[in-house]
């Protein structure tokens, strides 16, 4: 892969220590972030809608990042409608964003929404890209218990990382000092939604007692490596869109998700 | 015809190791500059020459006599040699002086080449193995070639013969001293080593000082380097204290990490350093190269560099740099005086707060240290969670306090919150108005600044600073060296002053004064080991032994303890890096340990603690100063608990 013809933009927010809640580089972002080094090296393109004041930020710039290019917003903005604009104009083959944020809303749902407005392919869970011509990509995606999944995907297309990737370089000091941030101004659409709610802290779901059934040695040792599947799956091969989608709606009505 | 020949000779010679003086001063200066009394210093250095390094050398009285009567001998005899043979002054008073000092140096020079015969493989071989027999060329041959200035032969003496014997001596020994002292022979020790004492970095070390804590980066210089990437970047007199080295392997022989076959070899790094600021290749190096895993060491002849190309993987491995505990052994046994713990930290400076480059566990810790102000990353709010039922006062309440017990990152290890405990206890039977920083502790930056993280550790530092300034104490005290040593060395250059004490310090205080009421140690035999941070960095090596023996312990000392103590491997943030060697250190300092007979180690770091309990059983114990003393407390009479209440049985509906 020649590395100066890719362009690749990376998505950063700003993380929280899981221990002390303090901000940091945001654990999945930084993959993001080492995955398009790794790929795009000095030509990655980082990207932050938020708040550039932010110290923690430079913690991406000590990655080798020479700049960091923020689309300014105030605390509360939906920052789906800036982004979008500005990847659409960029140009770009790649774009790669952690699978949840650690501040904020934190819903995970911005790349899905992302690419939805873009009107783009998204890989949930990259763990890695195979190669990249002619327009489509060969990646693995990192599926439960080490599995990988191979899947050609045409460009350009957006790309979840989560613990799979490559494990993020250390920040230095230096380059993160010298960094430059690159601020532009948008126009600001405040999320009404999230702005009207509440938050409250999250309580902990109750857990289900674990009975275990197994009478023998090998039921135990079945049951804590198995596979975590319903078991009740079906494939279906061959069958036309609208099969398909009566298939998939039957199942979401059994399981009560529509009404 | 020798007559006319020596005169050319000397003072040709003279010219060129001039040439050479002019040549070695350029590649000094080619380092950045740094703030120096040239003057003074050099007014003090004959005084640090003969008091502060004899003393050092004096620790081997073979080798310190012999230095005395060659360094001595050869001194004089260059002097009145220029007189004598150079100006032509034939005068008899000095044609005897002449011969008394070639004689002093030859006998000298003889011993020398003795200790040479079967050399211990610390010492480096090469061109020093020749240098005995030059000393020798040249002061046998002066005390000849004087002999018809002061009378004792007639002028023409010998013939050709000798004249021709004399003449290839003389050209040996002149050549060897004078070209050899600043062209980069064996001899620019005594050049460079004397300018090295002039203009030395850390002057408080001479007339008895110390000088430990590591110097800070001016991080809001935005000019200045993060560290050293290139021998460029180190200051001027740190290369020229390089160029002192005398390869005597002191500092091989007492490296801990060398000896656990990790990478590192502090006489072949500052050889290096030397290529580098020389340019060049190590393939004249001739002493021990550094460890390698297979036993076989690291090739020489790989490695070169000069004062412009990056140091690290040019001229030296990172995990050299990084298999340092920063023990300060190398420091300590070096007769140069040169400063190999800053030189290391300099570089891992460069690596870490430019490059990203802390191997292992380096990066996790450094991060856990910005977000979580421990090395572990645990969540700040359970800093105090090992004393919840010790009621323990807190400076936020109590403001003003005799002693502030500094707890340290202790606070988080399950095995150090026993000796934590103990302390507590002995401080409470003493009475003393204590009280502790609570949630407000940070990390003390130690790890950080060994590290090379010296923005992480001005960080911490700055913040504890402001935290202690709002405070009245009269006193620090830590169970932690590391503390102990970067709150009393390293914060003052930030401005935090403080009267700080190892809690050994404290406690044999404590039962002088008879505040304590400590029966005796019951059973076992005990030995003591040493903590690098307490002994070698603040010279603290009697007061742990003062309580032990207020509890009736009679140490029994390891061959290596006081301030020849072996590290326990866990200093300079080396458990974090773990650069992997042929052994561990803590098992080689349990072997000295197992060496006493002893059943108990006595121990006053959190570190050595850790590393020493995670050598494999069976071994002796391992107890914290804290803990004994704790155990030999005369308990106070408890007043008769009341029995507890009878409770009613609780229904349950």
């Amino acid at each position: 892969m020649d590395k100066s013809a890719l362009h690749v933009i990376s998505l950063v927010s700003v993380g929280a220590h899981p221990t002390s809640g303090r901000p940091r580089r945001a654990e999945q972002d930084a993959r993001a972030v080492e995955l398009g080094l790794q790929l795009a090296g000095d030509n990655l393109h980082v990207l932050h809608a938020g708040d550039a004041e932010e110290p923690a930020l430079r913690g991406y710039l000590g990655m080798g990042v020479d700049e960091l290019h923020v689309l300014a917003q105030p605390p509360g903005a939906d920052a789906l409608p800036g982004l979008a604009d500005y990847i659409r104009e960029s140009g770009v083959q790649l774009v790669l964003t952690g699978s949840q944020a650690e501040t904020g809303e934190g819903s995970g749902m911005l790349p899905y929404l992302l690419a939805e407005k873009l009107g783009w392919p998204l890989v949930v869970g990259m763990a890695e890209v195979e190669s990249m011509s002619n327009g489509t990509a060969q990646v693995l995606q990192a599926l439960p218990r080490g599995q990988r999944r191979r899947l050609k995907v045409r460009l350009p297309f957006l790309a979840t990382v989560d613990n799979s990737a490559p494990k993020p370089r250390q920040s230095a000091y230096g380059p993160a000092q010298r960094g430059l941030l690159d601020v532009e101004e948008i126009d600001v659409v405040i999320d009404e939604v999230f702005a009207g709610a509440e938050l409250t802290p999250a309580k902990p779901r109750p857990k289900r007692l674990k009975v275990i059934k197994a009478k023998s040695g090998a039921d135990r040792m079945k049951a804590a490596t198995a596979k975590a599947s319903g078991g009740g799956g079906q494939v279906l091969k061959g069958v036309t869109a609208q099969e398909g989608a009566a298939a998939i709606l039957k199942l979401l009505v059994e399981e009560g998700v529509v009404r | 015809m020798l007559n006319t020949l020596l005169p050319i000779l000397l003072f040709a010679a003279l010219g060129l190791a001039l040439i050479g003086v002019l040549r070695r001063v350029s590649l000094w200066r080619n380092g950045r500059a740094a703030k120096v009394d040239l003057l003074g210093g050099l007014l003090a250095m004959p005084k640090r020459y003969m008091v502060d390094l004899h003393h050092v050398v004096a620790r081997d009285k073979y080798i310190a006599n012999t230095h005395v009567a060659t360094a001595g001998g050869a001194v004089a005899s260059i002097i009145l040699a220029i007189l004598v043979h150079g100006f032509g002054l034939h005068n008899r008073v000095l044609g005897y002086a002449l011969l008394l000092m070639s004689a002093v140096m030859f006998v000298g020079a003889i011993f020398m080449y003795l200790r040479r015969r079967h050399p211990p493989s610390r010492l480096s071989k090469g061109p020093w193995m020749r240098l005995p027999k030059s000393l020798l060329a040249f002061s046998g041959s002066f005390f000849v070639v004087t002999l018809p200035v002061a009378g004792v032969l007639p002028a023409n003496f010998g013939g050709w013969l000798l004249a021709i014997i004399l003449g290839i001596g003389l050209l040996w020994g002149v050549c060897e001293l004078f070209l050899g002292m600043t062209w980069g022979g064996p001899m620019k020790h005594a050049f460079a080593g004397a300018l090295h004492l002039a203009w030395h970095r850390r002057p408080e070390r001479f007339g008895g000082g110390r000088s430990t804590g590591l110097k800070p980066l001016d991080l809001t210089d935005r000019t200045a380097p993060l560290g050293v990437e290139k021998p460029k970047d180190f200051t001027w007199n740190q290369l020229l204290g390089f160029d002192a080295c005398v390869q005597c392997g002191k500092c091989e022989a007492a490296c801990p990490a060398f000896a656990a076959g990790q990478p590192l070899n502090p006489k072949k790094l500052i050889q290096d350093m030397v290529v580098g600021l020389a340019g060049g290749t190590d393939a004249n190096f001739a002493g021990s190269p550094y460890p390698s895993l297979d036993g076989m060491g690291k090739p020489i002849g790989e490695h070169g560099g000069n004062p412009h190309q990056p140091i690290v993987n040019g001229l030296v491995d990172a995990d050299t740099l990084w298999s340092c505990t920063t023990c300060r052994a190398c420091v300590e046994e070096c007769p140069m005086m040169i400063e190999h713990v800053d030189a290391i930290v300099d570089m891992r400076r460069h690596l870490t707060l430019e490059k990203g480059a802390t191997p292992n566990k380096g990066a996790e810790v450094l991060e856990n240290l910005i977000a979580t102000d421990n090395p572990g990353g645990f969540a700040p709010g359970g800093r105090m969670n090992w004393a919840a039922d010790l009621n323990l006062e807190v400076m936020s309440h109590k403001k003003t306090v005799d002693v502030l017990f500094w707890v340290g990152d202790g606070a988080f290890d399950m095995r150090n919150q026993r000796t934590l405990r103990a302390f507590v206890k002995v401080l409470k039977a003493a009475r003393v108005d204590f009280a502790v920083l609570g949630l407000e502790e940070r990390d003390s930056g130690d790890v950080a600044r060994r590290l090379g993280d010296e923005a992480t550790f001005q960080m911490l530092a700055r913040r504890n600073i402001q935290t202690l300034a709002q405070y009245d104490f009269k006193r620090i005290v830590t169970c932690d060296p590391h503390s102990f040593h970067v709150l009393k060395n390293e914060y003052g250059a930030f401005e935090g002053h403080y009267v700080v004490q190892h809690h050994s310090t404290y406690l044999a205080e404590l039962i002088a004064d008879g505040a304590l009421n400590v029966g005796q140690h019951k059973g076992t035999s005990v030995t003591y080991h040493d903590p690098c941070y307490l002994g070698r960095y603040n010279g603290e090596y009697q007061a742990p032994r003062d309580v032990l023996r207020a509890l009736g312990i009679e140490v029994k000392e390891m061959v290596r303890s006081g301030f020849r103590s072996r590290c326990c491997g866990g200093g300079g943030g080396a458990p974090i890096t773990d650069i992997p060697g042929k052994q561990r250190i803590p098992d080689m300092r349990m072997d000295d340990i197992r060496e006493t007979g002893a059943e108990l180690v006595a121990v006053g770091c959190p570190q050595c603690t850790a590393m020493l309990e995670g050598v494999v059983e069976p071994r002796p114990m391992i107890k914290d100063i804290a803990e004994l003393v704790a155990d030999a407390l005369f308990e106070e009479t408890a007043p008769a608990k009341p029995a507890a209440a009878r409770r009613e049985p609780a229904e349950a509906h």
